[in-house]
């Protein structure tokens, strides 16, 4: 007895502080700075801007890379005058040259998996929405919050200096396997681009470290009064385990890398062994290809759900509020969520079945892969009983969260053809997997992420964006999508291998000609929509429909009982207490039910 | 989901408003960093494991490691990293007796058990530099394309094959180069490590200049150097990790 009292003496002591500062932060009325204001900032609200808006930044390079590489794709018989004035000699003749095709490609994977859609997309709204949704003034540790942005400042600028080196950036596809990426004679982009890559990387994992432990503490330690994690919204869920799923999986990566640049540099042979670059036998013995092959795919598995999970809470949350019904499932979806951050370190052999794994071991890892099909099932079903027969409000986010879900199904049946390991001997390296991790992983994330911001963009700017611009967005999008990756099923089912310039030596895939300029066209004409979203998301910061109302969607969470535009610390006054789920949509005859009212005793139970 | 909803939801540590674990947000940070520092070491052993089973010889650590400072040829094996170790855990003792007085408030007695830490610390780092340097500058013959040559342990080259039978130069047994590997690892995971052990250093001797400044008594409270005792603690685990790897097996 008596020391439990004491224990919650010593919670009460540890209370204060972990709030403490803040709370008087708020108090009374400070001017900041410019510099202190947008910078440096340590407001959680700004360093997701800050983050949103690099990311927005690097999608329209990485998205206009994706374009140059589709020009020679789709007319490689065609010369572009225009590409040899901006590139020269990477576009001698107006062509794409090998080189330069490898470097787009490896720049655009790099510059989409880990700087828009890990930091644009996990930075953004793990740091807008955690403190908001779970009741926190601000982050648990708002210093180390700032420094995590910064750290990806200083990745992403390494990252940029490199595309402008005399060998160009790295060009060893986005997974940088060695032999090709340890050996600079072995390809222009193999010196010292990837060097850049590499120190580049090592400085984003840093970043991603910091933000995953803010991320973290503060969803366990920082919940307001009343918010039991049984209470908290889905994306506050998702987030949370995708930081745990950083937390443990970067390192690895870290590590990997580390070794590489050891290779590269001091001589060592952790991955290199009797290799002939060009008539000359190099010294190396004893290493292993393969071993770097694990090292990144324990990271690189993971990676996709860091990827894919925030836009699985986001959209869990858009679809229950525009539907005005609660969330079907709610301890069903925080179970998936949890059966897959489990499932996602036990499965990255899947990358590796053709590399000579052991058939036996090989086996296992089928089975686990497949496995992770059981849990998306589940979300998948509960998302379509949440609409079912809801009062749907297609909002721009609803429009985008409900193509999330499209998107979501049918990326991932391709990925049950490519789970099987002897199906996937056929289909490993081919378009078919170019077409399953685009729907599943880069299309449906971005999805998730523009469902997001159209959300929260009131919260974000009190200011609503253009909803006709978002309407062709939306569907131009969507449609472009599946214009551009579902032809590349076939073109993989035919065996056309992904990774190359030109197809126009085999015979067997002309019959794609045809197919491969619809889809480059279509890419370009996307590309520009997506062009139409900055401008939208530009625009409306100044120009926008003003935000009227505190909670413009009706929506249950916390974030909406903060003022229209919150200051830092976000509640003027004590933060809400929080007496129910986030769910009570539909409920007794009211249309939605705050988090923040108390349960009252004539309310039906469930 | 209606327990989750309506039901009043009695766990006491779970429903907000305090930490359920009881501990400041620092602490809990640095936990969740040291399980993520320990997948990076995690891996780098891992890497290690599988490359050296890969090979058909690896050195014995007996007569790699088998010099002592100022004691010439004699053959000490594991004398000297034993040394090292102790010197480690003895330093994570002091750090221990920082924290009690630190939950005492006792300022005089942070100070005192911090800087043997630190001094610990920095002999860890003075061991290591040494045994590095004998490694790399103390040659070896070995037989090298048909040629006798005398090498030192780097990242890409090892003098400690197996030995050449009857093969002798200098009244020392001459052998082939070994695998090239094992140079590679031991540098790169003792250095990860000792990379670590120095980070620890600059952050106790930050911790100490605090702590003579008096910030703690004033904060009233000696949390920080807990925090450095959990990560200094944390690379004293990692090291007998690495002693087992490279010393012991
Ligand atoms: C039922 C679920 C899924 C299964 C069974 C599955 C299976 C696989 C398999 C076996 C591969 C390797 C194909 C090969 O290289 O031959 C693969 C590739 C890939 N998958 Fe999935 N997947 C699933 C869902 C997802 C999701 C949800 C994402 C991302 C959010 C994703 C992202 C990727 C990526 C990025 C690659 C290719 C990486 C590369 O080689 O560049 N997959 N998938
Ligand atoms: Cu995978």
């Amino acid at each position: 007895m008596s020391t439990e009292i004491t224990q919650q003496a010593h919670a009460a002591t540890i209370q204060t502080d972990v709030h403490g500062h803040h709370e008087g932060d708020h108090g009374h009325h400070h001017e900041e700075s410019f510099i202190s204001k947008y910078v440096f900032s340590q407001d959680h609200k700004m360093i997701a801007k800050q983050f949103l808006i690099t990311g927005m930044i690097w999608g329209i390079i990485g998205g206009l890379f994706s374009v140059l590489f589709r020009l020679q794709l789709g007319y490689p018989d065609m010369s572009f005058p225009f590409l040899e004035d901006m590139f020269g000699k990477w576009a001698a003749g107006g062509r794409i040259s090998n080189e330069f095709y490898y470097s787009l490609v490896t720049m655009h994977g790099t510059i989409l998996v880990f700087f828009v859609l890990t930091a644009g997309l996990s930075g953004t709204f793990a740091n807008f929405l955690i403190p908001l949704q779970v009741g926190a003034r601000d982050m648990a540790s708002p210093f180390l919050n700032m420094l995590s942005y910064w750290f990806f400042f200083l990745a992403s600028c390494i990252m940029f200096a490199s595309l402008f080196l005399q060998t160009g950036p790295a060009s060893g596809g986005w997974t940088i396997y060695p032999p090709l990426s340890a050996l600079g004679q072995a390809s222009e982009g193999s010196k010292l681009g990837m060097d850049f890559w590499l120190i580049s990387m090592a400085m984003f994992i840093v970043s991603s470290l910091l933000g995953g432990l803010n991320y973290i503490t503060t969803i366990l330690n920082m919940r307001t009064k009343g918010m039991s994690m049984t209470r908290m919204p889905l994306t506050i869920w998702a987030i949370f385990f995708t930081a745990v799923l950083g937390v443990l999986s970067f390192p690895v990566l870290l590590s990997g890398a580390i070794l590489l640049l050891f290779d590269r540099n001091l001589g060592t042979s952790f991955y290199l062994s009797e290799i002939v670059v060009k008539g000359e036998i190099l010294p190396n013995e004893g290493g292993s290809a393969i071993l770097f092959q694990h090292l990144f795919w324990f990271l690189g598995h993971p990676e996709v759900y860091i990827i894919l999970m925030p836009a699985l809470g986001m959209v869990s949350e858009i679809l229950s509020v525009n539907s005005r019904k609660p969330i079907f499932g709610y301890l069903a979806m925080v179970g998936s969520l949890f059966a897959i951050a489990i499932l996602a370190f036990l499965v990255w052999a899947h990358h590796m079945f053709v590399t000579g794994l052991n058939p036996f071991l090989g086996a296992f890892f089928v089975l686990l892969t497949l496995l992770i099909a059981v849990p998306s099932a589940i979300k998948v079903f509960n998302w379509l009983t949440t609409i079912w027969r809801g009062n749907l409000r297609f909002t721009p986010a609803m429009l985008f969260a409900i193509g999330f879900v499209s998107l979501f199904i049918s990326g991932g049946l391709t990925g049950i053809f490519l789970g099987n390991s002897t199906l996937d001997i056929h289909l490993h390296d081919t378009y078919f997997v170019v077409a399953h991790f685009h729907i599943v992983m880069g299309v449906a994330s971005m999805f998730g992420m523009f469902a997001g911001v159209y959300h929260w963009y009131p919260k974000m700017y009190g200011r609503y964006m253009n909803n006709t611009l978002a309407y062709i967005h939306f569907w131009v999008s969507l449609a472009g999508a599946y214009l551009i990756f579902w032809p590349m099923h076939y073109f993989g089912l035919a065996g056309m291998p992904r990774r190359y310039t030109d197809w126009s030596n085999w015979q067997s895939f002309n019959m794609f000609t045809d197919a491969n300029r619809v889809i480059s066209t279509v890419a370009m004409v996307v590309f520009a929509v997506q062009l139409l979203f900055i401008f939208n998301f530009f625009y409306s910061i100044w120009k926008g429909r003003k935000v009227t109302t505190q909670n413009p969607w009706g929506a249950n969470t916390l974030e909406w009982t903060a003022p229209i535009r919150p200051g830092h610390g976000n509640w003027p006054g004590e933060i809400p207490e929080v007496h129910r789920w986030a769910y009570d949509y539909g409920k007794d005859g009211r249309e939605f039910v705050s988090q923040v009212e108390p349960v009252s005793d004539s309310e039906s139970k469930h | 989901m209606s327990t989750a909803s309506v039901a009043q939801v009695e766990t006491k540590w779970w429903t907000g408003g305090k930490s359920p674990f009881n501990v400041e947000y620092g602490k809990l940070m640095m936990w969740y960093f040291l399980m993520s520092d320990a997948f990076t070491f995690g891996a780098f052993l891992i890497s290690y494991g599988t490359i050296r089973f890969s090979q058909n010889y690896w050195p014995d650590p007996n007569e790699v490691f088998n010099a002592f400072p100022f004691a010439g040829h004699a053959n000490l094996p594991l004398a000297f990293v034993s040394l090292m170790t102790f010197i480690l855990i003895v330093s994570s003792v002091t750090m221990v007796l920082a924290v009690h007085a630190g939950h005492h408030n006792d300022r005089k007695g942070v100070i005192k058990w911090m800087i043997w830490t630190i001094v610990g610390g920095a002999a860890f780092l003075g061991c290591q530099a040494w045994e590095w340097t004998h490694l790399i500058t103390g040659d070896h013959a070995v037989l090298l394309n048909g040629k006798l040559e005398h090498i030192g342990t780097t990242v890409s080259r090892n003098p400690w094959g197996a030995a050449m039978p009857g093969m002798m130069h200098d009244g020392h047994p001459v052998s082939t180069t070994g695998p090239v590997a094992f140079g590679g690892y031991f540098f790169g995971i003792t250095g990860f490590h000792g990379f670590h052990v120095f980070s620890g250093v600059i952050i106790n001797i930050i911790m100490l200049i605090m702590t003579m400044n008096g910030t703690f008594d004033r904060r009233g409270h000696y949390l920080m150097i807990e925090k450095a005792g959990l990560y200094w603690h944390f690379v004293d685990l990692v090291w007998v990790f690495v002693f087992l790897c490279f010393y012991l097996i």
